[in-house]
This record gives structure tokens, sequence and C-alpha cells, in this order.
């Protein structure tokens, strides 16, 4: 089922929608949309149902999700993109080939065959293939409830694809590496005494504020062995942040699989680090032993949420600016008019700017928020308002 | 309908992208901590540990000029008042001298004024005696030439006699 809709065209705001959409999860509201397909403004003559409507959503979600080949431009045949590496664990061991093998089809018509098993991309996820083809042409096996919505039913293969998320984050973590031993190697060539140039001069800054206003304010002297963790995350990030704000680059830290991980090993630095009083906070609280069977658990599910409130918050804040961006050059094609552009332009320029600050911000707050959860729970036992003043400062970071 | 699909997998976090994070993530933490973050941060570490001597060193040296300036100062301040004793003493001492001249002086003065006190009552004396001697020669001269001249005739022995007799009234 994959009509061409233009299920925004109704309402006027689309990137109020779709940033309430992503930010609230409201599924809901797609589907009431769903019902209307008119096509409202292409209300002309006759050759109006020619045109090919162009499903600014559909545009929008591919420019945030990971997707099997570095795509540049054009549509199907014409579309350039690099082929990126499929890697694929299947009942019958590895399979590995070339995304091009898919000529760019994520609709699941066309089929691979590999290792005597036959695959397809039905909207970047690779399945395995059914016997026949469905009504529409395509060899997926999908369901619709009652509801409308749609469920693919073919078993899908552990996918270890190199995506495009994977080669950027490959591409920028080889950026980060050449970069800093480059700027490595300046301090060893240039020696202490000279002043620092260039991107050392740039960078020095960066990394002294990660290590004394991060690490050693938020953690404490013993800080500094958490250094190199917290340097690595904050300019991950920031590299990422920056090259997502490249029209084809990858939304890689806006994507829940990457700040997943960054997330879990926050919780894996704060739990391994946590001290006496980080414990006796959860376990024995300071709190009539009446309640510890409420309090207990609610501790330790807040032990996760920090963690989950960092995953989510980078994730949400590089995705929704993405969708802005790609919603404000979506109106001009939404409304078909070439005065709208100005307007477009002069607002994705504007968000764009914000977004620069948002790159370097968020970077900044997983980060801070970071070295304050270990600094929580390597906390010393002390002041009784110790615990109110993390509390301060993680509100601050919101 | 296949927005909702989309929206799912925004959500869903892929297996692949996780295990790819995971694994590139851990190598680039150990070869930026081996390759750049040690190196970094030992020479920044470095080189604040240098600046901070450097401004020790120059704090230090700012304070023992001082130390040495204060020093001066107090050895100037004890110079003068060195020199303001020994102007005291010699001054003192000049004083003694002169009064002790003074007095020697003095003594001096009033022994030679004794000695030639007794020596003008000596030369008095002699003087005197002298005087008197000269004067009873005289007397005695005095006597005999009026003797002499009382005694030159007989009548005037006579008149003497009677009146020397005269005078001697035997009772």
């Amino acid at each position: 089922m994959t009509s061409k809709i233009n299920t925004y065209r109704r309402n006027t705001p689309v990137f109020i929608r779709l940033f309430t959409l992503i930010l609230l999860f409201g599924f809901g509201s797609l589907k009431a949309q769903h019902e209307n397909r008119d096509t409202v403004l292409a209300g002309g003559p006759v050759h109006a149902a020619k045109e090919k409507e162009i499903d600014i959503a559909q545009i929008a979600f591919e420019h945030i999700l990971d997707t099997h080949s570095w795509h540049f431009w054009g549509e199907g045949h014409e579309a350039v993109a690099i082929p990126l590496p499929v890697i694929l664990k299947t009942d019958n061991g590895l399979v590995f080939f070339m995304s091009s093998e898919f000529h760019h089809d994520i609709h699941g018509t066309v089929v691979v065959e590999k290792n005597g098993r036959k695959f397809v991309n039905y909207e970047d996820i690779i399945y395995y293939a059914s016997e026949s083809p469905n009504e529409e042409g395509h060899y997926i096996n999908s369901e619709k409830n009652e509801k409308g919505e749609v469920t693919v039913l073919n078993p899908a293969p552990l996918d270890f694809s190199i995506t495009k998320n994977v080669a950027q984050l490959m591409l920028s973590s080889i950026a980060l590496f050449l970069i800093f031993t480059s700027m490595a190697r300046a301090y060893k060539k240039n020696g202490i005494t000279t002043p620092p140039k260039g991107t050392q001069a740039f960078l020095e800054p960066l990394v002294v504020f990660v290590r004394d206003d991060l690490a050693k304010e938020n953690i404490g002297p013993n800080g500094y062995k958490f250094v190199p963790y917290l340097l690595t995350v904050f300019f991950l990030i920031l590299i990422n942040n920056v090259f997502g704000l490249v029209p084809i680059s990858a939304n890689l830290t806006g994507n829940i699989g990457f700040t997943l991980v960054l997330a879990v090993f926050t919780f894996v630095l704060t739990t391994i680090n946590g001290k006496k009083t980080y414990w006796s906070h959860i376990f024995t609280p300071h709190a009539p032993k009446a309640i510890w069977p409420i309090l207990i658990p609610l501790e330790i599910i807040g032990t996760i949420t920090k963690p989950f409130a960092l995953m989510i918050r980078l994730f949400a804040n590089m995705t929704a600016g993405h969708l802005i961006v790609i919603s404000l050059i979506g109106l001009i094609f939404i409304f078909k008019s070439v005065y709208i552009a100005p307007v477009s332009i002069a607002f994705a320029l504007f968000i764009d700017i914000l977004e620069v600050l948002v790159a370097f911000l968020q970077a900044y707050i997983f980060v801070m928020l970071t070295s304050i959860f270990i600094g929580s729970a390597m906390e010393e036992p002390h002041e009784e308002d110790a615990h109110h003043h993390e509390g301060e400062k993680v509100a601050e970071a919101h | 309908m296949q927005h909702l699909f989309i929206l799912a997998s925004l959500i869903e976090p892929g297996i692949g992208l996780i295990f790819w994070t995971t694994l590139v993530f851990l190598l680039l933490l150990f070869l930026l901590g081996k390759y750049a973050w040690k190196p970094i941060l030992e020479a920044i570490k470095t080189r604040e540990e240098s600046i901070q001597n450097a401004l020790s060193t120059a704090d230090k040296a700012l304070k023992d000029m001082r130390e040495l300036k204060s020093n001066n100062e107090k050895i100037l301040i004890e110079a003068r008042a060195e020199r303001d004793n020994l102007l005291k003493d010699a001054r003192e001492t000049k004083d003694s001298i002169v009064a002790e001249a003074k007095h020697k002086a003095q003594a001096e003065a009033d022994r030679i004024m004794a000695t030639a006190r007794e020596q003008i009552a000596n030369e008095k004396n002699a003087a005197i005696g002298e005087l008197k001697k000269q004067v009873a020669v005289l007397s005695i001269e005095i006597a005999e030439k009026i003797l002499k001249a009382e005694l030159s005739s007989d009548e005037k022995q006579k008149a003497l006699v009677s009146n020397l007799m005269k005078d001697v009234n035997l009772n």
C-alpha cells in the first residue's frame, strides 16, 4: 500500500505537525489525515491527475532514517548513490552483497538471491522475499489491521549492513582520529612552549573545557580518568551533529540506535563506578521503611531513566531539527509555488543556523549529563544536600 | 500507513547500527585514548605546569627582590642609625675631652695661683723682715747720732743725767 498521499497539505503548519509528531510519537494524527486524501491544491484541470505527487512525509523520513545506500540525488533508476555493503546474518550463515543489487528499490519489488536465500528491500528493511509477489508486485506479505496499520509478515534476517549511518560513523571516526593525532603531533613538533596554532588552537580550549569544566567540575579530582571517554563521546557527537547538517549526510546522532549505545555506555560507567553513597541512596533511601517497597523500585528505575533521557534527548533534538529543515523546504513542493521558496529558504537558513548551535549544545549536554551521572555515582558520603544540588544541575541542563 | 511503518522504525533501534556503533566507538575510544588524548592531555598538563612554574618562579623572584629591597632599606636605616650613634659618641667624647681639659686647666691655674700667692707672701715676709732690720739699723744709727750729739759736752751730759734722774723717781 504505497499510494502517494499528500497527507499534510490539508493543514497548514506542516513542520509543527511533524515536530509534535516526533516529540510525542503521536501516531494517531497521521491516520486521521489519511482519510482525507483529496488533491486539494492540485485541483486544477484534468492533467493534474497525471502530475506526479510528491510525498513530503515520505521524503522527510527517508532523509532522517537509515538507508542501505548513500543516496545523493535523483529518483528510482536515475538515482545517484554510492552502494554500500549489505551484511546479513541468515539461518544459512553470513551473506554479503552490495546494496546496488536492489537497484534503488525499497518497495520489495527487486529480489536478490544469495546463498540460496532471497531478499527484498522494503522501506530500507531487508526481509526474506515471499515466494510470489502480491497484487502490487511486491514480494512482501503484509497484513492490514482494522486501523489501517500495516504489518510485514515476512521474517527478516539480522541486518549488520554497513548502512549510510554506519558508513558515516566510520568516516567520522577516521576523521576524528586524523584530526586528533595531528593535534597530538603538533604538540610533539612545536613543543609545549609555543602557543597552539590552527586546529590545535581551536580544539585545545574544547579539550580543556571538557577536562576542567565537565570532568573535574562534575566528577571531582577522580574525574581525570574519565576525560578520554568524555572527550571521545563529545567529539564523536559533535562531529556527527555537524556532519548531519550537510544535506547529503546521514542523520547518525538522530538515530536512536546510536544514542542508545552511548547512553548504555554512560549507564555502565555510572553503575560500575557507583560508590557506597550511590547504592545506599537506592537501596536504603532516607525514608520510613514502610514506603521502601515503593521507593526502591522507583530509585532503580531512576538509574535507567537518566541514560534513557540522554538517549531520547539527543535523538529527538537532532531528528526534530532535520525534520524542520526538510519540512520547510518541502513547503515549496506542497504549495507547488516558487513564491514560497524565499520564505522556506529564509526559515530553513534560520533553523540551520540554530542547528549549528544545537549541534554544539547537544554534544555539550550529553557529555555534561554523563559526567554529572558518573559524578553523583562516585560521590563520597558528605553533606546531605548533595542530592538536591545534583538535581538542580540536571534541571538546568534541560 | 506507510508513514506509520516508517515511524516505527524511527524509534526502533536497529541491531546493525547498535553493533557497529559499539564496535567503532570502543575502537575509537582505544585508538584516540592511546594516540591522541594521552599525548594531548599530557602536553597540555606539562604546559600548564611549566606556566605555573614560570609564574611561581617570577612570583618568587619578585618576592625575593622585594625582600632584598626591604633588606637594603633596613641596612640603610641601620647604617644611618650607626652613623648617628657614631656622631653622638664623637660629640660626647669631644665634650668630655673639652670638659676634662677645662677642668685640668682650671686645676693648674689654681695651683699656679696658689704657688704665686705663697711666693708673694714669702717675699712680703722677707721684705718686711729686711725692712725691720733696716729700720733697726737706722734706729741704732739715729740713736747713736743723737747720743753722740747729746753727749758731745759735759753740760749736756749732766743735763741728761739730771733729766733722767728726774724721771727716775726713787721711791
